[in-house]
Parts: C-alpha cells; structure tokens; sequence
C-alpha cells in the first residue's frame, strides 16, 4: 500500500507483521458479524411484516415461539470467536509486547510541540548524537525505542512497523521496532498535543547494516566549515539567530530547544514531515515558518532577500 | 418535626368532581410563575428535550463545519486553533449536553407514567437538575462564543490542558462548567433512583418493570458511583491551573496519568449511561410493533445490569498505548473482549422479539430496529479495539472515530428518533408524518451510514484523529469526501424530524390514548396526560397491563379504572422496593421557586470562581444559603410541620 503510508494493513517490521493477522481476523470476524446480523433482521423484518399503523390493532398479540433458544444459541456462537480472540491476543501481546533484551541500537526518542527529538545510544560518549525527524535503522535487528516526553503527551507510531505508544512527560515508556524490509516508513505523533498535532510526523528509514554505517558515520561528523563568501555570511546569521535554539555541531550555535540541523539536508522533510525539503520550501520555512506550520515554535525570520540566500547557502551544506 | 400520615387511602373509581379536585391541586399556574416554579416531571422532561435537541443542533452545525474543513487535503476553512475548539466543543455537547441529557428528558417525562405514579420522587430536585443543566450549558457554550471553548478534545489530557500550555480561559470555563453540571447529573440520578424503588404503582414487583426503567436506573447508579472521580479531576484541574497545586504536573510530583484514570473511570462507565437507557427504549418500544411481549425479558434486564458492572473494569482499554504493564493491560483486555456478551443478550433477544413476532413497519420500528445493526457494528469495532496488539494500531486513528460514532448515533440517537415517533403522540396528543417519516428514516439512515461506514478504512489507513487538516497522497482524500457528504445527508435526515415535529404540532391526525395499541402504562392515560397522570393510580399485575386480555397467561389481572383516589392533597402512593407493596402516602411539593433561585445563586458562583472575584463568590454563598434554607424549610402541605 504504497499509497497510503499510515496504512497498517500491510506490515514491514516483526512487531506489525505479529499484530496483523490478528487485526485480519478481527476485522473478518466483525464484517461476518454485521452481514449475519444484518440478514437476521431483514429477513425477520421481512418475512411476517404488516405495513401501516392504521393496521395495528389487527394484527393479533400473541406469544409464542422458542424465544431463550436464540439467546442461548446466539450466545454460544458468539463465544467461539470471542475465545478465539481472547487467546490470541494474549499470545500476541506477549509475543510485542516486552522489549526485546538484544536490542542492537538503543534509541531516546523525545515528543515535543511539535517535531521530535531522537537521541542516538552509544557506549562511546563519542559516538552519541542527536538528530530529529528522521530516524535510521538498520534492518533485520530489534531497536529499543525509549519515548520520552518533552512537554505535553505525544504518542509515537510508525504503522508498518510498530503500534502506538505514547510519550509522557515523568515517565520513560519502551517500544521497539525491527523491520523486516528496507524502506522509508512514515510515522506520526497519535496523542491530540495541541495546533499542530496534525503536522507532527516523522518517517523511519529502514536500510541495509553497512548503509546505515555509513549514515551513522556520517552524522557523528561536525558541519563542515563554510568555503564561500556567501556561505560565511550564512553562517554568521545563523549562529546570531537560528543559534538561539537550534544546535549546529562545530559551530557556535549550540541551543537544543530546537531540531538539531548538523545534517538538516541529509533530511528528506522539513518541519516534522510537513514540506517535502526543497531549496524553495526551505526558503518559505525559514522566512515564513507561521505560513507553513502556524503556532509552531518556529518564528518568522524577517531576513532581507541577500540575508536569506546567504543562510540558504550555508544551511545547503549541512549535509 | 415530620408527621407521619397514617390515614388510609380511600380506592374508587374516577369521576368528574374528582378529576376536577386534581386538576386544582397539580395544575402548574399559568405565565411565567409556572415557568420558572412547575415542578411537573412532564414540563420538566419537554424542556429537557428540547433543550437537547437545540444543542444536539449545534453540535451538528459544529460537525458540518469540521467536515467541510475535512473534505479536502489541506482545507484553509479553519485556522487549527478554530479546529481544536470546534472539535472539543462538538465532543463535550454531543456527550455531555445532548447525550445523557436527551434520555433524562425521556425518563422524566415518561417514568411516572410508566410506573403509574404522579410525579417522580423529588420534583424540586428534578426542576433544579434541568436549571442547573441549562445554567451549566449556557456558561459552557459563553465560553465557546467569547472564544475560550474547550480545545484539549473532551478527554482534555494534561499537561495539554495545564496553564503552561494552555494558557487562556478554556480550560477554566470548561472545568468549572463540568463541575456545575456534574451537580445537575448527581441530582438527577439519585432521583431515578429512589423514584424507581419507592414510587411504583401497587403491583409492579421489580420484574415488572420496563426495560427503559432498568436502563435509566442502571445509568443512574452508574452515575453517582463516577461522576464524583470527573467533577473532582476537574476540579484538580482547575486547582493546578489557577492555584499552583500540582496534582497533574510532574515536574512537581504529579502524575499527568492520574489525570486518564480519574477521567476514564467516569468516562466508559458514561459511555455505558448514554445507551443503556436508549437500549431501553428499544427493548420496550420495539416489542409493540412486533406485536408480542419482549423476547427474554429477565436476561435483558439483567444483562443491563451486567453490562454496567463490567464497564467499571474496562476503563482502561482507553489507556492502553500509555505504557501501563502488560498484565494490567490484558486483564483489561480480557474485560473488554467479555463485555460483548451482555450486550449480546440484548441483540438475540431483540432479533428473537422481531423473528417471533409479526411486524409492523412504521417509522418508530425502522429506527428501532435498524439501531441493532448499527449497535453491532459499533459493538464489532469496539471489540476490535479490546485486543491490546490490535488496539496499538487502531487507537486515535478514524477508526475509532467510526465505533464512537457508531455507538452514539447507532445506539442513542438513532432509539431516540424512534422514542419520539413513538412517544411524541403521548407528549402531544398528535401523531407524527408517517409519510415523512419514512424520509426522515431512510435518508438519515443512508447517510449516518455513507459517512461512518468508510471511515472504518480511513482509520485502517492511518489517518489520526483530531486533527485539523492532513496532506494530500495519504490515501485518504476520497474517503473523507464521501464522510463529509454523508454527513451533509445525515443532517438533512435529522433536520426532517424537527420538520415533522413543526407539523405535526400545527396539525397532526388526533392520537388518542392507545395509538400503537402498546401494553404499558404510558397508554392507559389521555394523549397527553393529565397534570396529574392518572386519575386513579392503577394496579398492576403484570409486565403488560394493556395486554392481558389477549395475552392470558397472567393469573392475575391489572385494575386501571379503580384504584387508590388520593385526591385530599397533592399525593402519590410510596410502595415497597422490590415487590411493590404500597406503605406510604407521598406529600408532593407544591410548585416552587427554589431550585431556579438556588441554580441563580450556583450560576453566579461559579462566574465569581471563574473570575476568582472573592465579593461575586462571597454573595453567591449567601444567595445559595439562603435558597436552599427556602428550599428546605419545613412545610406544613408536606406533613414537615405539626398540623395547625
């Protein structure tokens, strides 16, 4: 279903592929349900009807007929794919439900109004960053997921791979995810968190070990050092303003009430998923951030056409 | 000191002078002092009604509105802030100022006909429920018109609703608001309660009852276990945002999780208090045009009973994505999974009453009947969400949104537009269109179903709920276009209700008492009823008084035409809990001002809180003092006094 990207009725990773059938079987047995039900009644309904109330009184009251054998017959049949489901669930719960105790990669993921922040584990302290919006797996190991809250309750799903848990402020909650394919995974904030919990989303890039090595490898690097005239004029007006919350390693902007943007470009979205990143949506984003996102925590910049195509050509080195 | 009334009634049968000293001691006096002091359940549950139905209209209009803004990716109709306050004020009016409040206005109206008494137990108490629901909804909806609605959903999680980011009068208006009409729902409940136990006509053991009796007397006892954990989580609410207490803020010790227990606890036994009583409705009405008694009468009633006692374990099934531990998590399940099985009773027993029977189509049986599918359907999709795995996807996904939509429409709307085709000739003396009636059916019908059915695939899909617009290429713009002229459909069906009602009031066909020929007490009074019901109260002998006759396997027989006269005051006959053995003559108030005052005097108390203006509060405290001391002082007309 690559039409729909929330879409869980198709599954890429371990825990979505135990929960699936579950979710077919369910989903079967209820439209069963509804069909038998609905021709229960249209047949009953049609079988002895009188039309019109002007008839009422002609139609005799009467009792009659074995009433508590539908009920005790409805009841038993009700209870087998009850049962069944009952079972079911619980194997399956207990199949996704821990976190798995050989996670490769431990990740800290973090909910904020409204993008999210996601913290790479590593025993080196060296080798420990932070990036947002975009978070790369290696395929065909178990991730552990812990979800932090940031400020309000967020709630942390990636459909294909994994169901919803929700981040809360005080309290560290698990997930964990393995996927089974490569691919690029949307996900999305599912926990209502205020203006624009409707543009809160993120995607999980699911790659082959030795590429996500080299996308690690990658991303622990600093931001190079601007090489053109323009570009240090970019650099400049960031540190001076996109510096007061964003971080960009290797440079004096150093604030992490904001996305990370050492590898901004390295990024297919900007915004949480809102605008696919382009030179002219990331023009529009940092000029006129109310106009794509309104009442996200990103101000509009004000910058004179030469200021933003200085910070333009500086930020489209960050790769 | 109160006097016991030891006098023994005198039984006769009814006559002329009779009716007349009746009609002088019940009659509500005319103009406004009858509008503001009548006590009559009847004028009570009419106000009920239609003040329900006003906001069942706007909460409509606010549907529409979302669905316009919906019906295409991207929609600029509504700024986000505009989206979170509409889509929270739709929810708190459909749940809390239309959905309960609409079956209150049923069961107020029809109790005491039902029971074949005089007038509920506390009549003041019921006039004061109605003020304060309309003072509560009137200062809810003064915030949503000065811009400060809720925005946080109905649910209204924190730290979302808490002052840091929520920083406006919304929440204030909203948490205080639920406080106030928390009054309203606590006062009303323990008045169907005691109604319902101590004010039976002679004769109707507990097993005689309708089945709408044991659905609003369930939800009542429901009520006033959980509504005390809602007022007080709001009340917390209000506490942390206005007084720097810190019961939900975690930076300070709180648990923001406290917050979903306290709500939810309240909050799926209510789901259960806004069907049960329309269940009701349907076990009682349905059987009337399938011309035979109700399939099962003892395991519906019980079932009823059941299926409130298991939706005080199931609450947290709105809880399972928060990170609660597995065990916790699949007994919740397992609770949810079973509750299916009460709920089913009802359906087989229903299915059974129509196979059983013979039907007769009217409009009234169309809405009764096709409420079972869509009561199974809503039922499916909640026990699709009772699966912990399965519910990890579907939760706050447009898949919920159709199960809810399914159970309130479905299972309370749907029963109630049957309630008032059936029972509208009682209120008014005047039959609904049947001929428009059909419309109203088939075209509301058609489209509740083309705008809720293919949402269940638009939550399959992905797409989150609350939110205010989503992108193109998701997968879901054809299906959202279908739900938004669906629901266009839908509203045209409902607006053909009100139609029928506007005509039939001008100039409906005469009703006369018995127009269904159905068995229950509602129908042995005149269309409408008598200020005082009943001329002389019946006795009862057996579930269908008004059809023993041709049913003929009762022993017994009912005497509706002679029975206890109680015509020296204004009285009505008190009978035991369970077998209804008569012990007491009941001194019914006379008409009062009492509860409207005391609701002026809670209305503007409440307006000090929300402005914390301390003099407001301070001479609020003494007006509502000084109500309830004229409410409560002793009353020689209600044997509180020694006789002169």
């Amino acid at each position: 279903m690559k039409s729909a990207p929330l879409a869980f009725l198709d599954a890429a990773g371990t825990r979505a592929d135990t929960i699936l059938p579950l979710t077919w079987f369910t989903v079967i047995v209820s439209v069963v349900v509804c069909l038998v039900i609905a021709l229960l009644l249209w047949v009953g309904v049609r079988r002895r009807q009188t039309s019109g109330v002007a008839d009422i009184r002609s139609v005799p009251v009467q009792r009659g007929g074995d009433g508590l054998r539908w009920i005790s017959v409805g009841l038993l049949i009700s209870a087998v794919p009850l049962l069944i489901t009952l079972v079911w669930t619980m194997v399956a719960l207990a199949k996704v439900a821990g976190p798995p105790r050989d996670a490769a990669l431990t990740l800290d993921v973090t909910g904020h109004q409204w993008w999210w922040e996601v913290r790479y584990n590593s025993a080196l302290p060296a080798e420990v960053f932070t990036t947002a919006n975009e978070i790369h797996i290696p395929t065909g190991v178990p991730v552990l997921v812990r979800l932090h809250g940031g400020d309000v309750i967020h709630s942390f799903w990636v459909p294909k791979l994994s169901g919803k848990t929700d981040t809360i402020p005080g309290q560290t909650n698990l997930s964990w995810m393995q996927a089974r394919l490569p691919g690029r995974y949307r996900g999305a904030c599912n926990e209502f968190c205020g203006s624009q919990h409707a543009n809160m989303a993120f995607e999980v890039v699911a790659e082959p070990p030795e590429d996500y090595e080299r996308w690690r490898a990658a991303q622990l690097e600093a931001a190079p050092d601007p090489t053109s005239q323009p570009q240090i004029r970019g650099l400049a007006l960031v540190e001076y303003r996109c510096g007061l919350c964003h971080q960009v390693r290797g440079t004096r902007a150093g604030a992490v009430s904001a996305p990370d943007l050492t590898h901004v470009m390295s990024r297919q979205m900007i915004a949480s998923g809102t605008v696919p990143n382009t030179p002219g949506n990331l023009a529009a984003w940092i000029q006129n951030a109310q106009a794509v996102k309104p009442n996200s925590l990103m101000p509009n910049q004000y910058l004179s056409g030469d200021q933003l195509s200085d910070v333009l050509a500086y930020v489209e080195t960050l790769k | 000191m109160r006097v016991a009334d030891y006098r023994t009634p005198s039984v006769g049968i009814d006559s002329v002078g009779h009716e007349a000293r009746l009609l002088r001691l019940w009659e509500t006096a005319p103009g406004l002092k009858g509008f503001f002091g009548s006590v009559d359940h009847k004028q009570i549950g009419i106000r009920y009604i239609v003040t329900a139905f006003v906001l069942l209209a706007l909460g409509g209009i606010e549907a529409l509105v979302m669905r316009v803004q919906l019906a295409t990716p991207g929609g600029t109709l509504l700024t986000p802030e505009q989206y979170n306050q509409l889509f929270s004020t739709h929810g708190m009016t459909m749940i809390f100022l239309y959905a309960s409040p609409i079956l209150s206005g049923f069961s107020n109206y029809l109790w005491p006909l039902l029971l074949g008494s005089r007038d509920m137990a506390f009549p003041r108490l019921n006039a004061f429920g109605y003020w304060v629901y309309l003072a509560s909804a009137a200062f809810m909806y003064a915030g949503f018109l000065m811009g400060n609605g809720p925005n946080d959903g109905w649910f209204n999680y924190v730290p979302y609703a808490s002052r840091d980011y929520n920083p406006g009068l919304n929440q204030d208006f909203y948490a205080l608001g639920m406080v106030f009409l928390g009054i309203s729902t606590t006062v009303g409940a323990a008045n169907f309660i005691v109604t319902a136990f101590r004010t039976r006509a002679p004769g109707m053991s507990i097993n005689r009852m309708p089945i709408l009796i044991w659905g609003t007397l369930t939800a009542s006892a429901a009520n006033l276990v959980v509504v005390p954990a809602v007022s007080l989580a709001f009340f917390l609410l209000w506490l942390d945002r206005q007084f720097g207490t810190h019961f939900f803020d975690n930076a300070h010790g709180g648990q923001p999780l406290l917050w979903q227990h306290l709500f939810w606890i309240f909050g799926h036994p209510w789901v259960y208090a806004i069907v049960l009583p329309a269940m009701g409705m349907v076990s009682d009405g349905l059987p009337v045009f399938c011309r035979r008694p109700l399939v099962g009468y003892s395991l519906v009633a019980l079932s009823t009973v059941a299926t409130m006692i298991f939706g005080f374990g199931v609450w947290v099934h709105h809880m399972f994505a928060t990170g609660l531990p597995g065990l916790g998590l699949s007994f919740f399940s397992g609770a949810s999974i079973a509750i299916v099985i009460p709920s089913a009773v009802a359906v087989f027993a229903w299915l059974a009453t129509i196979w059983l029977g013979r039907p007769v189509i009217t409009t009234a049986f169309l809405f009764f009947s096709s409420m079972i599918l869509l009561f199974v359907i809503g039922g499916v999709s909640g026990f699709m969400t009772a699966s912990v795995p399965v519910d990890w996807q579907l939760t706050d996904t447009y898949f919920v949104v159709a199960h809810l939509h399914y159970v309130l429409i479905g299972i309370n709307v749907f029963p109630v537009m049957g309630a008032v085709y059936f029972w509208f000739p009682k209120l008014s003396g005047r039959m609904l269109d049947e001929k428009l009636g059909r419309w109203n059916f088939w075209i509301a019908f058609v489209g509740f179903n083309l705008a809720f059915l293919p949402m269940h695939l638009t939550g399959l899909l992905g797409m989150p709920r609350r939110v205010y617009t989503y992108h193109e290429g998701m997968g879901w713009d054809t299906l959202n276009m279908i739900t938004s002229v669906g629901s266009f459909v839908f509203a045209a069906g409902v607006l053909l209700v009100f139609v029928n009602v506007w005509k039939s009031l001008k100039a409906g066909a005469r009703a006369g008492d018995n127009p269904w020929d159905a068995p229950t007490l509602e129908w042995a009074t005149s269309s409408p009823p008598p200020p005082y019901n009943f001329a002389v109260l019946p006795t009862v002998a057996s579930r269908h008084p008004l059809w023993e006759d041709r049913l003929g396997d009762e022993p017994a027989l009912s005497s509706l035409n002679k029975g206890l006269l109680l015509d020296q005051g204004k009285e009505t006959i008190g009978t035991s809990a369970l077998d209804a053995e008569p012990d007491m003559i009941l001194e019914m108030p006379a008409d009062s001002y009492a509860p409207v005052l005391l609701t002026v005097g809670l209305s503007i108390l409440f307006v000090g809180l929300l402005c914390k203006a301390w003099m407001i509060v301070g001479v609020a405290i003494v007006m509502t003092a000084a109500a309830l001391l004229f409410w409560m002082w002793p009353r020689r007309q209600l044997l509180e006094r020694e006789p002169v």
